[in-house]
């Protein structure tokens, strides 16, 4: 049913499309740029809505004009929605910018619009009495980080644990026979969990529903486009397979390599082991280089068997898992190298673990002796270290690939290892941005850099990829570029939770 | 009697000695024996309160030279009994609850095919505290580590029993060098994903890979739940910290404290352990420094942190995280040490002693060398006047375990007594 309206809309929902756009990207890029919820990160967030002259704060008075944007709004929605259901990774960055973006607007509501707001979606908490408010009061202040100065004017509600999900997970709240204790302040954390599970649930609801639509050769093109353009590259495909062998990866390593894979590295031919965890990360991005079963088989047991694990036992522990990952075992999924994203937010490390991103799950020190190592000088230590410190890992890591290959400005956005490793290759490989040092030292790549065939250029990939397609999709597309140049931006997530 | 029982025991030990070569000829016999079938499919089964369950959940055999087959379901106890017998595992894994009988997946669409709801399981395995004991290292366990299992068990089961508010946990020794938890509330079989991992997170105090020496940070206030974490394990970390392990005996053991120390504190506390010989002198030093009236703010937790990142709970979390993750079934028997994974009794957790848990070549010992008199007596006509011995397990080493089973159990029926009933009642109303 839902997916006749867009045959109706067709028409014009490249237009409306590309509101929805720009409005989550930038959600995307202040998160990663700035900390969350500071106020830095919130005067971002307001410039860009601002933009849009959407009234967004007000659910009391909305006026026609107010109706018809947002009515637009909601087509845009319901657009990426279609666009963003394809895929896990799609479904995921799709579910957490839009969820970033509902508890900016939630916070920036006026009370009176809060209510209204809970009303209209039937969302009821009842708060505590103040008998149990006064019996637990200990345990409530030391739960909330400062709650000692708002304990007496704050309301509690308590919910079953598992709709504050995000604050249990932080111990942010105070638990007892699996409920919660939510202070008013945190309201939005179980509004927005119902948000996300509603979204969550229609997301995948309407992946069910894609096939239908897939027929449609005018949508089939633009959805892909639309997703594609959001994330980015995002390494599933494995292309120069074999151009890389096994003797050329230590060089690599020191050469092309991030920071967190040459630190995987390194522990594996130091300890001739690692754990799973650092076995995923690293595996897969070899992968991404390109590395084959074969070879990934090879140059595992042969550094496993350095240490303790022999090839028999190689074989009965870890090669199935090998396997596995290249997509050969179990429900042979193609698993994907993992992009910075989920590096940093996924998976911390425990005792024992080498994985992870150096940047985000270093102890400061050690991670200043670990580039000091790598011939950083001190001052370009510290430049990476503010970075460090003001939680922007990827561009401390961008940082780290400027200095290390002597360029200014690396000009490209880091979200993936893989991309980092192509980036460093394309330099290397004469690229014409590199500045020569003096010193003369670091000047000549030793290793000659591995030739990527044409192909491998995300650009010219999605280029060959669109000579295919029909005039009119082309000029679709065309249209979608051109919009996105112009920075015609904006949109807004719904006023009211979605039920899927 | 009870004498004659305890001499053989005494005697089984130097007898019968596991070694792993054994296991295919003792694990016929142990699965006639001993395997309790019946309480497993009574525990699987949940009542029978949801449909199909124990048919939908999977389990998963590894056979004799690392074989895994995947997979496997059962329409009931006896069809378990009968495919184990068959195949004879060397270990039983268990796994989710899927929407269709895991054996005939192939009959469905493989996307319709979904785990759906398992228990909350925990696993914690010795290897992960090798930066923090000094006796052991890897597989290895002694007398002197095992405390950090008594913690874990104390600390977490506190956490799940009083923080979520979970009835029916199963603590099971692993077999080596670790425990499980199975927590079995309805509740707690129906989590998502993203519920199971924000609890292990919730119960995750240590963070950081090798990357980070100092694991643990308090921010103040203290949470309730990690206060209550360390009111459970102060008492018993001098014995073990100070006296087992010795954690500040020497200088090395020491630099690896004092490296969790905020600078000025370090340097004061480096000078005053020289002076000082042993742990328990040095720990006092720290912990009336630290607590001193005149102590700045930073120093405030040290001693805590000290004992957190030391003693706290170490959790394999993608264990818990996954629905569809398997994890060794209670009663197996460990395929390197050959010794049970029995329950451990929550009460007495303290007098647990994972070398005092029967072997298998211990138990078809004991098994053997019965006295004639009470083996007859325990041979039982079945109607089919079929001679079985139902109670074999009855006078081995291995009844006190099953008694723990058995009172979880207990518990676990109560959660279902009725609710059969009164579902049917409510559907007659229509």
């Amino acid at each position: 049913m839902m997916f006749l309206h867009f045959f109706v809309f067709i028409p014009f929902h490249s237009h409306f499309t590309i509101f929805c756009f720009p409005v989550l990207k930038a959600v995307e890029s202040f998160g990663m740029c700035h900390t969350k919820w500071s106020e830095k990160y919130q005067k971002k967030m307001e410039d860009e809505l601002k933009k849009a002259n959407l009234p967004y704060r007000d659910l009391m008075h909305v006026s026609d004009n107010d109706l018809e944007l947002r009515r637009k709004d909601h087509i845009s929605h319901f657009i990426l929605r279609l666009a963003y259901c394809q895929s896990e990774n799609l479904r995921r960055w799709f579910l957490q910018q839009e969820a970033d973006l509902f508890r900016y607007r939630f916070s920036q509501q006026l009370s009176g619009s809060v209510r209204k707001f809970l009303d209209l979606n039937d969302l009821h908490y009842t708060s505590i009495l103040p008998n149990e408010k006064v019996e637990l009061k200990t345990q409530l202040i030391n739960s909330t980080f400062g709650m000692k100065e708002l304990f007496d004017t704050q309301d509690f509600y308590k919910v079953p644990f598992t709709d504050a999900l995000d604050l249990v997970r932080g111990r942010k709240i105070f638990l007892r026979h699996g409920l919660a204790y939510i202070p008013h302040n945190d309201l939005v954390s179980i509004v927005l969990n119902d948000f996300r599970t509603s979204l969550s649930r229609a997301l995948a609801v309407t992946a069910r529903g894609l096939p239908v639509i897939q027929e449609d050769e005018r949508l089939q093109p633009l959805l892909k486009h639309l997703s594609y353009a959001y994330i980015g590259q995002d390494y599933s495909v494995q292309k120069n397979v074999g151009n890389i062998s096994l003797d050329q990866l230590d060089s690599l390593a020191t050469r092309s390599f991030p920071l967190c894979m040459r630190s995987l590295h390194y522990a594996l031919r130091d300890q001739h082991h690692l754990r799973h965890g650092g076995r995923l990360q690293y595996g897969l991005f070899l992968k991404g280089l390109g590395l084959s079963l074969e070879q990934a088989l090879t140059f595992w047991r042969t550094e496993f068997a350095r240490g303790s694990i022999d090839p028999e036992k190689f074989e009965k522990g870890y090669a199935y898992n090998i396997r596995h990952a290249y997509g050969k075992e179990g429900k042979r999924t193609d698993y994907t190298p993992y992009s910075c994203m989920k590096i940093i937010q996924t998976n911390t490390p425990g005792p024992g673990d080498h994985h992870g991103c150096p940047f985000r799950h270093t102890d400061a020190d050690l991670l200043r002796q670990r580039l000091q190592s790598h011939r950083l000088s001190s001052s370009e230590i510290n430049q990476v270290m503010e970075y460090v410190k003001g939680m922007h890992y990827q561009l401390a890591c961008q940082k780290y690939f400027e200095f290390t290959h002597k360029v200014e400005d690396g000009a490209f956005g880091l979200s993936h290892p893989n991309q980092y490793f192509e980036e460093s290759q394309k330099l290397l490989s004469g690229g014409q941005h590199a500045k020569r040092e003096n010193s003369g030292e670091v000047q000549k790549p030793v290793v000659a850099p591995v030739t990527m065939p044409q192909s491998s250029h995300p650009a010219q990939s999605s280029e060959s990829q669109s000579t295919q397609l029909s005039a009119s999709q082309v000029e679709e597309q065309e249209l979608l570029e051109e919009c996105f140049a112009n920075g015609v931006v904006l949109r807004f997530v719904k006023g009211t939770v979605e039920l899927g | 009697m009870k004498q004659q029982l305890q001499h053989y025991r005494k005697k089984t030990m130097a007898d019968a000695d596991f070694c792993s070569a054994q296991l295919q000829d003792l694990l016929p016999l142990y699965y006639k024996r001993f395997f309790p079938f019946g309480r497993f499919f009574k525990w699987l089964n949940y009542g029978g309160v949801k449909k199909n369950y124990f048919q939908r959940r999977e389990f998963s055999f590894t056979l004799k030279d690392d074989i895994y087959v995947r997979y496997q379901s059962f329409q009931s106890a006896n069809e378990m009994e009968k495919e184990v017998h068959k195949a004879i595992p060397y270990k039983m894994d268990i796994g989710a609850v899927f929407s269709h009988r895991p054996n005939q997946r192939h009959c469905v669409k493989p996307s319709a095919f979904q785990a759906q709801e398992k228990e909350l399981v925990f696993d914690i395995d010795m290897t992960d505290y090798d930066d923090v004991r000094t006796c052991c290292k890897l597989a290895d366990i002694c007398a002197n580590c095992w405390p950090l299992m008594t913690f874990a068990i104390r600390v977490i089961d506190r956490a799940l029993r009083e923080d979520f508010g979970f009835k029916h946990r199963l603590w099971v020794y692993s077999g080596r060098r670790g425990v499980h938890c199975w927590v079995c509330d309805e509740t707690a079989r129906e989590l998502s994903q993203a519920a199971r991992s924000s609890i292990a997170e919730y119960l995750s105090v240590i963070k950081g890979g090798e990357g980070s020496i100092k694991k643990v940070n308090l921010s103040d206030p203290v949470h309730p739940s990690i206060q209550e974490s360390l009111k459970l394990m102060k008492n018993d970390f001098e014995d073990y910290a100070l006296v087992k392990q010795d954690f500040l005996g020497n200088e090395k053991k020491r630099e690896k404290v004092l490296a969790l120390m905020p600078d000025d504190l370090r340097t004061d506390m480096r000078s005053d352990f020289s002076s000082l010989t042993n742990s328990v002198n040095c720990w006092d030093r720290l912990k009336s420094c630290t607590q001193a009236k005149r102590a700045p703010d930073k120093w405030r937790h040290v001693h805590e942190e000290v004992m957190l990142q030391f003693c706290y709970p170490r959790l394999d979390v993608n264990v818990s995280k996954g629905v569809n993750h398997l994890l060794k079934s209670p009663f197996c028997v460990h395929p390197k040490t050959g010794r049970v994974c029995v329950p451990i009794d929550l009460n007495k957790v303290e007098d647990f002693d994972p070398f005092n848990v029967p072997t298998i070549s211990q138990l078809c010992w004991e098994l053997d060398h019965l006295p004639e008199v009470v083996d007859a007596q325990a041979v039982q006509v079945t109607e089919e006047g079929q001679k079985r011995r139902r109670k074999d397990y009855k006078k081995t080493s291995l009844a006190a375990a099953i008694r723990v089973f058995d009172s979880f159990l207990e518990d676990l029926e109560a959660s279902w007594r009725g609710r059969l009933l009164r579902e049917s009642d409510l559907k007659n109303e229509f």
